[in-house]
Parts: structure tokens; C-alpha cells; sequence
């Protein structure tokens, strides 16, 4: 498969291959290009209102101006700082708890049904609650954001841990291994693609949960720009605040892509 | 006669909330240093119990298991190559070999060389650096046998090590990791369905009865020592051998 002379056939698939590809992104970029087309043309002509729908022009201009002023990166900086530690933490803490929970029977026995109920919970509900405890600061959205994610994934993380092939787990036994040596030989590496499929999942849910929070009681971030600007219809503001945790979703989401990718490169 | 391991009336009864599984009953046995046991019985008997109370993984309900003598504890020098080989699939084959010494601390210069040379011995050392995945059925449980041989095991434990290979590969591997084990001097206990496998490789093949195992019958085979496993399977006593051992089994059965 490696070797250097490919014959007719297979180099005519490759660029079959390649062709198709190409003509996807092609599409890909004309939608886009023919709804940003068309917004702009209809609000041109009236058919829709551009106080209500904003149009791409308008936003153009908002988001330079707001540079200008400042604040659009203010904000994208509060979101992205209180969703990357909201993620980070949720995914330290679901592994440390998962571990504990892995080491004790009684001990995941007796909080399954409190972590199922948790889960299952709408987390929006506490956020009001967190807000008059803790006070309306980027801690409490940090804490929305985990409320979010962390009962799933320890959840997740549990049921994975459990997958592993108990005659795996016994090898490490025959060879004299210990608990936690069958964390560290077994478990764990063999819930690597979980673990990273996992933060797929929760950088999205941490980044929802943030924007809770931040819509209940903040003064600053995408989500406050968004709650803000309806109240006081700039609409613009909240079109242009949407956009972009469009593309910050986009962006996180490839981060980990990256990381799936290179997992993927060692297996 | 000093033995390696000796069994002595030993009972192992499993618990669970649908009732009570009886699955050893009066196993008594002893092996000689060097010697090679094969271990036959029907399917389900409980030959997989047996190893692992060999090895200390779980404790007899009554009897005892003495190696050179000792109580057999979680820490006793047994190597016991499962029923599958279970290299993993994120490490590299080297890695993989080097498991239970890096389970034991044991990595050093002197280990890892030794490692390379048995990786050379047994044809591997071109693969070192591949993922188990790329290796033949065959390879990987000379693999197995390498993670295993590494620790210096007094006593060998195999519970079918052949199974997941097709027949003819599983001829030429049982041949193959016959003669290693016969060529170490070590000493080794072999579980397996298959009985012409447990006459070309044992010493003496121990018949097991069905559920909960009893020992059935101790039958010792006699082949010249300079004999390879295959060589065996050509003679003429080895129809008479694996006969002998299809009618203890089958005698169960009436
Ligand atoms: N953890 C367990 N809990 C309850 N019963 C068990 C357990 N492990 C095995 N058993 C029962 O004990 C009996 C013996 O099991 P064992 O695995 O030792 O058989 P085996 O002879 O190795 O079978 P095979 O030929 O399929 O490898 C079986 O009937 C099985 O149902
Ligand atoms: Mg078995």
C-alpha cells in the first residue's frame, strides 16, 4: 500500500477523491456566500427590516466600531476565559471523581442515584440559585458552565471505565500489578478516544452553560452583549454576539480536533 | 522427590446472588520441577479456576496450594499467559513485552537487553516498534510468551494460549512455544481443549470431570525427550495416548 508505484486505477481514485472533496468545500462556501447575498440584498430592498434583521453591511460596521471602542474583544475574552476554565475544571474533576468512584464500589452504589437525578436536572434552573450564593461574578458563570457538563461526564466516564475487558484487568494482576497500576496501565489509557471524545461533547455544553450564566447576571461577555442588546435593540449587537460564538464554537471544537487527530496518529 | 507446586484437597466454590457455582471439588495434585503438565476437561468445568487459584489471583475455599513449599500469595514468581493475548493495542510490541517488568519496576539495562535478545530469538525484533495489530496470530502469542518469560516465572501457567488461532498456525506455534518452554527447563501447567495438543506437549495430562472439576484420571505420557511436539503427533503411541484420554473424558458422559 506504501509503495511508491501506484498503479492507473489507483491514482484515477485519488484524484476522484481529491475532485470530490474540493467541489464539497466549493459548495460549502457558496451557501454562505449566497445567504450573506441574500440578507444583504433583501434588507437593500426593503423586503425584510434592518432594525430587526441587521445586515451584514450593519454588522461589518458595528464590529468595527465596537473594536474601536474596545469592547468586542473585551467580551469574547470574559466568554472564551470563563468557558476554557469551565471545561478544564469539568474535565479534571469528572477524571478525579470517576477515579474515586472506580476505586469504590459502595461509594459509586451510593451517589448513583443523587448523579443520575443531577444529570438529568435542567442546570439553567440553578443558575439563579448559584447567582444569589455566590454573587454575580465570573466564578458563578465558571460554576454554571461546569453544572452543565459534569454530571454527564462523570457519568460517561464511569460506564467507559466499567468497558474495559475485565481479562485485561487480570493480565495486570498475573503480572503483580496493583489497583492502581490497573488505572494507569489499563483503565485509563484504554479511555483515551472516550475521554477526548467527552471534552468534544463538553467544550460546546461548557461554552451553553457559560452563556447562561452570563444572560442571568453579568456585566460583561457575549452573553450579557446578547441580553443587553435586545433590551435595548441593538439588534446588532446581538446578531453580531450570535456570529461569533458561532466561530468560537468552531474554533474550540477544532482544538480538539486536533487533539482527536493526533490520538488517533498514536493508536 | 521435592515438588514444585503441590495442591492439596483444595475447594472453590463461586457466590453470586443467583445461587452458588461449585467449580473445584478435591483437587490434588503435585508437579515436579521442569516437568510439563497438560490440563484437559470439558468445557465450563472450571480449568480457568484453576489457574487462578494456582496463581494466587483468588484463595481456595479449603485446601492448600504450597509452591517450593510456600503459601502461594499474589507475588509469587507464576507466569500466566491467559486465554488471549491481550497486547495493547496503544502500546508498541517492545512496550507491550516490557509491560510486566514496567509493572514490577523492574526496567533496567540488563532487562532490556534481555528483552531485545528474546525479541531476536523469537523473531520479532523487526516488529519492535509496530502496534500488536500488525502482527500474525502467531506473533503476538510469542509476544505474550516474551511478557511472560521476562518476570523469570519458577512456573508457567497457560490456559489455552492457542485457541484464537487457526489450526494450522496453532500446530506450528503449540510446536514452537513447546520447544521454548521444554529448551528453558521450565516448568509449566497447559489447559486446553484440545487433546492431541495436551498429548504432544505434557508430560502427563490430568483429566478433569465436569462441573464442579474433580481430577478424573492422571495419565502419564512417555515419549523419547529428544521428540519436538509435532514429531510426537507422528508416532504410534499417540493414537494410543489420545485414545486413552477420549475414553476418561467420554466416561463421564455415560
Ligand atoms: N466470576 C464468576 N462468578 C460466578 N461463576 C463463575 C465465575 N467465573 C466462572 N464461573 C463459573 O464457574 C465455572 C467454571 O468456569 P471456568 O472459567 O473456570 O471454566 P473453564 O473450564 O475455564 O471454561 P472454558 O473451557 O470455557 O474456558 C463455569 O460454570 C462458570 O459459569
Ligand atoms: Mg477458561
Amino acid at each position: 500500500m506504501n509503495s511508491n508505484t501506484l498503479s492507473a486505477a489507483q491514482i484515477a481514485f485519488l484524484q476522484a477523491h481529491k475532485r470530490r472533496k474540493i467541489r464539497i468545500h466549493l459548495y460549502r462556501i457558496s451557501i454562505l456566500i449566497l445567504f450573506l447575498f441574500l440578507w444583504e440584498f433583501s434588507t437593500y430592498k426593503g423586503w425584510i427590516d434592518d432594525f430587526i434583521f441587521s445586515s451584514p453591511s450593519k454588522l461589518v460596521f458595528c464590529c468595527y466600531h465596537m473594536i474601536l471602542e474596545n469592547q468586542l474583544f473585551y467580551h469574547i475574552g470574559i466568554t472564551l476565559f470563563e468557558t476554557i476554565v469551565s471545561f478544564l475544571l469539568v474535565m479534571l474533576l469528572s477524571l478525579i471523581i470517576t477515579i474515586l468512584l472506580w476505586f469504590s464500589k459502595s461509594l459509586t452504589e451510593t451517589l448513583d442515584p443523587y448523579l443520575v437525578v443531577l444529570n438529568s436536572l435542567p442546570k439553567s434552573a440553578l443558575a439563579p440559585l448559584l447567582i444569589v450564593w455566590l454573587g454575580a461574578n465570573y466564578k458563578t458563570i465558571i460554576l454554571t458552565g461546569m453544572s452543565v457538563a459534569i454530571f454527564g461526564t462523570i457519568l460517561n466516564l464511569y460506564i467507559g471505565f466499567q468497558g474495559v475487558d475485565p481479562e485485561k484487568i487480570k493480565l495486570i494482576r498475573t503480572l503483580g500489578g496493583n489497583a492502581s497500576q490497573v488505572l494507569l496501565k489499563v483503565i485509563l489509557p484504554a479511555n483515551l478516544g472516550n475521554i477526548i471524545g467527552l471534552m468534544k461533547v463538553n467544550i460546546g455544553l461548557c461554552l451553553v452553560g457559560v452563556i447562561i450564566g452570563e444572560f442571568i447576571s453579568s456585566k460583561c461577555g457575549l452573553g450579557y452583549l446578547i441580553i443587553y442588546g435586545s433590551q435595548v435593540f441593538k439588534l446588532d449587537w446581538v446578531i453580531l454576539s450570535i456570529l461569533i460564538l458561532c466561530c468560537i464554537a468552531i474554533l474550540l471544537y477544532s482544538l480538539i480536533g486536533v487533539l482527536e487527530r493526533r490520538q488517533k496518529r498514536n493508536m | 522427590m521435592e515438588y514444585l507446586i503441590s495442591c492439596q484437597h483444595m475447594f472453590y466454590t463461586y457466590h453470586t446472588l443467583q445461587g452458588e457455582t461449585p467449580a473445584l471439588c478435591d483437587i490434588d495434585f503435585q508437579v515436579k520441577p521442569g516437568e510439563f503438565l497438560s490440563i484437559v476437561g470439558p468445557s465450563g468445568c472450571g480449568k480457568s479456576t484453576l489457574l487462578s487459584l494456582l496463581c494466587g489471583l483468588i484463595q481456595p475455599e479449603s485446601g492448600k496450594i504450597l509452591l517450593n513449599g510456600q503459601n502461594v500469595t499474589g507475588k509469587c514468581s507464576i507466569g500466566y499467559m491467559l486465554q488471549h493475548d491481550h497486547l495493547f493495542e496503544w502500546r508498541t510490541v517492545k512496550k507491550n513485552i516490557l509491560l510486566g517488568l514496567e509493572i514490577q519496576k523492574k526496567i533496567n539495562k540488563e532487562t532490556l537487553k534481555e528483552a531485545d535478545e528474546l525479541l531476536k530469538t523469537y523473531g520479532l525484533y523487526d516488529f519492535k516498534d509496530a502496534r500488536p495489530s500488525q502482527l500474525s496470530g502467531g506473533m503476538r502469542q510469542r509476544a505474550a510468551l516474551i511478557r511472560t518469560l521476562l518476570l523469570h516465572p519458577d512456573l508457567l501457567l497457560l490456559d489455552e494460549p492457542f485457541s484464537a488461532l487457526d489450526y494450522q498456525t496453532r500446530l506450528q506455534v503449540s510446536d514452537d512455544i513447546g520447544s521454548i518452554i521444554r529448551k528453558s527447563g521450565k516448568t509449566a501447567i497447559l489447559v486446553t481443549h484440545d487433546l492431541s495438543e495436551a498429548v504432544s506437549l505434557g508430560d502427563r495430562v490430568l483429566v478433569l470431570t465436569p462441573l464442579p472439576a474433580g481430577i478424573k484420571a492422571i495419565i502419564p505420557i512417555n515419549f523419547p525427550p529428544e521428540l519436538s511436539p509435532l514429531q510426537r503427533r507422528n508416532t504410534n503411541e499417540f493414537k494410543d495416548y489420545f485414545n486413552l484420554i477420549w475414553k476418561e473424558l467420554n466416561l463421564n458422559e455415560l
